[in-house]
């Protein structure tokens, strides 16, 4: 444990200064400093993606990422997915496939698989899948999740 | 069907305000569990007023407002509180009419409502709104004719979700997100087994350390206040660190778990018994089925929040019975009822009892110690998934006596298993810190629902099917090493997978087609209707390998469900295609109940190929989501639904329906692609091979 000091980071575009223990997970400064309460506690060991975050466009385990690791670094949490006021296209197939139950998982699901779809646009099922296999959903919503996903594609369904 | 929550509540101002700025506050007494429940009452209350579903504001539940409609458990928050709303809509909607008339001076008959105007084609008119201040709502009114099914518009159309916006956008919803002024971050440090009592502590060095407002301890219950959530979390690592614990062995062997349960103190309750003579015996079939205990593993770790203010407490929990909650909290605390609001505020998905109501006397008892500050306790994911309650480990056994034309002459079913219901709100039923502190309160071994409420271990233990010489029992343990309580379907998972596993091998001994044996010995259409959709959607009889069936009414008077699961086995037990077909009476929200459907077939697929609580001889060794796997989305096979629609029928409810059938289907389709009967549950490597001696 070290001492508090302030922080920098960026986050959806903004510059935070925050003071406090640098070794913090990045989930609680986001969370309880910052306010954006849409990444969630799950684990605390980066075992079910809850907290998911993206850190220069990749998903990262917001609850064991240390702050200081994102310093000089862009976050996009949730609230920073949509642009100008408007939201990401994921936001709108999740309502629209009502592709989750509690939505708990929700706010992890998104920005993976945001930053899946600008990684490969044309992604099919089987990557879909295979690039959320680190976020877990108890509702079953699964296949809800993968058609939303799906959907927001380029190229559409 | 009598139904609680309007008898417990006929006062139509318990559930409805309308207001002069056109909008409906409705109260119910149920809450939103992820299962889209407030947003299918808020469409049967716009179809019965008239009125467009965007001037409808669900409030959530709150013992200072709300009406008390018990648990939201057991699939009965449509049949429950969506029949009292529509009763006490239809009824709400004549006396606006009446009062309409009486001031128009028209005849009611001649007057329409539309979106809240009351008014008679091009005639003069009010509104709800209007004369909202007009019509007296806080008395018992009468009873009044609800729309004919054949005029919905609202009720059977897809509304959006009213919670989803909030939800894609990582807005403030849930329970964990509330951050009330001046807010302390609460954390407990659990015993580190079942029965380990604490000898002592040293509390200095976590009193001394930065953030860290108070250290609270009573009896083996011990927690940390602090100002920043990072610093509780250190405190609560050094406190563990800091700790003398007496600990014995007090579970039984994982190992042998059917022994334990066959062998323990049980209290015995005959289901049924239809016992005659019987006749020649050609085939005696003799099975033995079991499950393990199974965890809720909801992707939140449980969450409570709580305030002092003088003599007063309030408590925000996600909770599925906030009067029963308040309940337990009053006794506890030895508190008035009035000394004590319970607010609901939304968790993660919740599928039973899970540790909701204990996080929420977690908050509670480190609250008292930082009066006019409300404290957030989080649970730890170690402690959601060793401390919270357990759906129960069971053992069925099935004897059958065939004659020699195949027929079914006896029918034995018997269940073993820890009681299925422990909720708090009875004495008896203590949340878990009040069985840590000094003056603890003792709780007494799980309960069952009697079988007129559901049934709990013998939930759907007795078979549906027209079988003679029936004779169903349970085995309800008197003594409970593990806290058990309800999940999702209770007992009905392994009844179902039981009754259907049996009802195949006959089919196979009698040499019928397991879908034809079923429905020679089903009447109920309804029944029939739902097997025959499931098997032709999916393809039955058209030659594909490794189909199986299964098939139940939902507490035998619940919803109708079949499912066709194609099951594909190498190394591992793979699910390929789940084919289902249900009938839940009226849908109020058909997308809304095939999400249902869908995710109880999931999660009873997860249960039954994969999970398993694990213990030693101390303690649940089931830490980490990589010590109790569940289903990830390369694993999930399509599900497709088939939804048979009866407006005319009474909603059935959704929640639990797919969970008992999705698991027999897995179970038989393995049969049908690996001729094993595989009868211990999870369907593991393990437990495949070892059912090749069986």
């Amino acid at each position: 444990m070290t001492a508090a000091e302030p922080v920098t980071l960026v986050v959806n575009g903004t510059e935070h200064e925050v003071v406090c223990d640098p070794d913090t997970p990045l989930l609680y400064v986001l969370r309880n400093d910052l306010g954006l309460v849409g990444a969630k506690f799950g684990c605390g060991l980066g075992l079910c993606g809850a907290c998911n975050v993206l850190v220069d466009g990749h998903p990262v385990h917001s609850c064991d990422t240390p702050v200081w690791a994102v310093a000089g670094k862009q976050v996009t949490t949730v609230e920073g997915l949509g642009s100008d006021g408007r939201p990401h296209r994921l936001q709108e197939t999740f309502v629209e496939e009502q592709a989750l139950q509690c939505g708990y998982c929700t706010a992890g699901m998104l920005v993976t698989a945001a930053a899946l779809l600008e990684r490969e646009p044309d992604v099919d099922d089987a990557g879909v899948r295979r690039a959320l296999d680190g976020n877990l959903c108890r509702c079953g919503s699964h296949n809800r999740i993968v058609r939303a996903v799906l959907g927001a594609r380029p190229c559409g369904r | 069907m009598t139904n609680p929550s309007i008898q417990n509540n006929p006062r139509p101002d318990r559930w409805l305000t309308i207001r002069s700025d056109g909008v409906v506050l409705v109260r119910s007494g149920k809450v939103e569990l992820g299962q889209g429940v407030l947003t299918a009452l808020a469409q049967i209350v716009a179809e019965e007023l008239d009125v467009d579903p965007s001037r409808i504001s669900m409030v959530p539940a709150g013992t200072d407002q709300s009406p008390d409609e018990s648990y939201t458990a057991g699939s009965m928050s449509v049949p429950h509180s969506g029949g009292a709303l529509r009763a006490v809509c239809a009824r709400v909607r004549a006396l606006f009419v009446a009062e309409a008339a009486a001031r128009l001076g028209v005849p009611a008959e001649s007057l329409r409502v539309s979106d809240g105007a009351i008014g008679a084609p091009d005639g003069p008119g009010t509104s709800y709104w209007e004369l909202a201040d007009a019509v007296a709502l806080d008395r018992e009114i009468p009873d009044a004719v609800a729309k004919a099914p054949a005029d919905y518009r609202i009720v059977g159309q897809d509304l959006p979700r009213l919670d989803l916006p909030d939800k894609v956008a990582g807005r403030r919803r849930f329970l964990h997100d509330l951050r009330p002024h001046g807010m302390l971050f609460g954390r407990v440090v659990r015993p580190p087994s079942r029965s380990a009592v604490l000898m002592s502590v040293d509390e200095d060095a976590a009193r001394r350390m930065p953030g860290v407002v108070a250290v609270v301890r009573d009896g083996s219950f011990l927690g940390v206040v602090a100002e920043r959530e990072e610093d509780a979390l250190r405190a609560q690592a050094a406190l563990r660190s800091a700790c003398a614990w007496e600990e014995e062995d007090s579970l039984p062997s994982e190992r042998d778990l059917a022994a334990f349960l066959t062998s323990a103190p049980a209290e015995e309750t005959v289901l049924a018994d239809t016992r005659g003579d019987g006749g020649a015996v050609a085939h005696p079939v003799r099975a033995r089925f079991t499950r393990p205990y199974l965890a809720h593993a909801s992707i939140a770790p449980s969450c409570g929040l709580a305030l002092w203010d003088g003599d007063r407490l309030s408590v925000w929990s996600h909770t599925q019975g906030i009067y029963k909650l308040h309940a337990s909290i009053c006794r506890s605390q030895r508190l008035a009822a009035e000394q004590v609001v319970v607010q609901h505020v939304e968790g993660a998905g919740c599928y039973g009892h899970n540790a909701a109501d204990d996080a929420a006397y977690d908050a509670v008892l480190l609250a008292r110690a930082v009066p006019d500050r409300p404290v957030q306790v989080v649970w730890t994911r170690e402690d959601e998934l060793t401390w919270g309650p357990l759906g129960p480990a069971m053992v069925v056994d099935v004897e059958v006596d065939v004659d020699p034309a195949g027929q079914v002459q006896r029918w034995q079913h018997d269940v073993w298993s820890n009681g299925h219901a422990s909720r708090p709100g009875p004495p008896g039923a203590p949340l878990l810190a009040a069985t840590h502190v000094a003056s603890a309160e003792t709780a007494l071994p799980a309960g069952d629902p009697p079988l007129q409420n559901g049934g709990g271990s013998g939930r759907n233990a007795v078979p549906l099917y027209d079988l003679p010489g029936q004779l169903v029992r349970t085995h309800r343990l008197t003594t409970m090493p593990l806290r058990t309580s309800a999940m999702r379907a209770l007992g009905a998972h392994l009844n179902v997978y039981a009754i259907e596993s049996v009802v195949d091998e006959l089919a196979v001994l009698a040499g019928i087609d397991p879908v034809e044996y079923r429905l020679r010995m089903l009447t109920d259409e309804r029944a029939r209707a739902v097997l025959q959709a499931a098997a032709e959607r999916a393809g039955w009889g058209d030659g594909t390998p490794g189909l199986g069936i299964g098939f139940a009414r939902y507490k035998n008077r619940g919803a109708y469900c079949a499912v066709v699961a194609e099951v594909e086995a190498e190394t591992h037990v793979r699910v390929r295609r789940l084919t289902i077909a249900v009938d839940v009476g009226l849908v109020v929200s058909p997308d809304g109940v095939v999400n249902q459907i869908e995710g109880g077939a999931l999660q009873a697929l997860s249960w039954t190929t994969k999970e398993q609580v694990r213990f030693d001889a101390r303690t649940v060794t089931s830490r980490t989501w990589e010590d109790y796997p569940i289903l990830t989305f390369s694993e999930v096979p399509p599900v497709d639904v088939v939804l048979l629609d009866r407006p005319d029928d009474a909603s059935l409810g959704a929640g639990e329906a797919s969970v008992g059938p999705t698991a027999a289907a897995i179970g038989n389709a393995l049969y049908a692609a690996t001729g094993l009967r595989v009868r211990a549950l999870p369907l593991t490597p393990e437990n495949v091979v070892a059912a090749m001696d069986d």
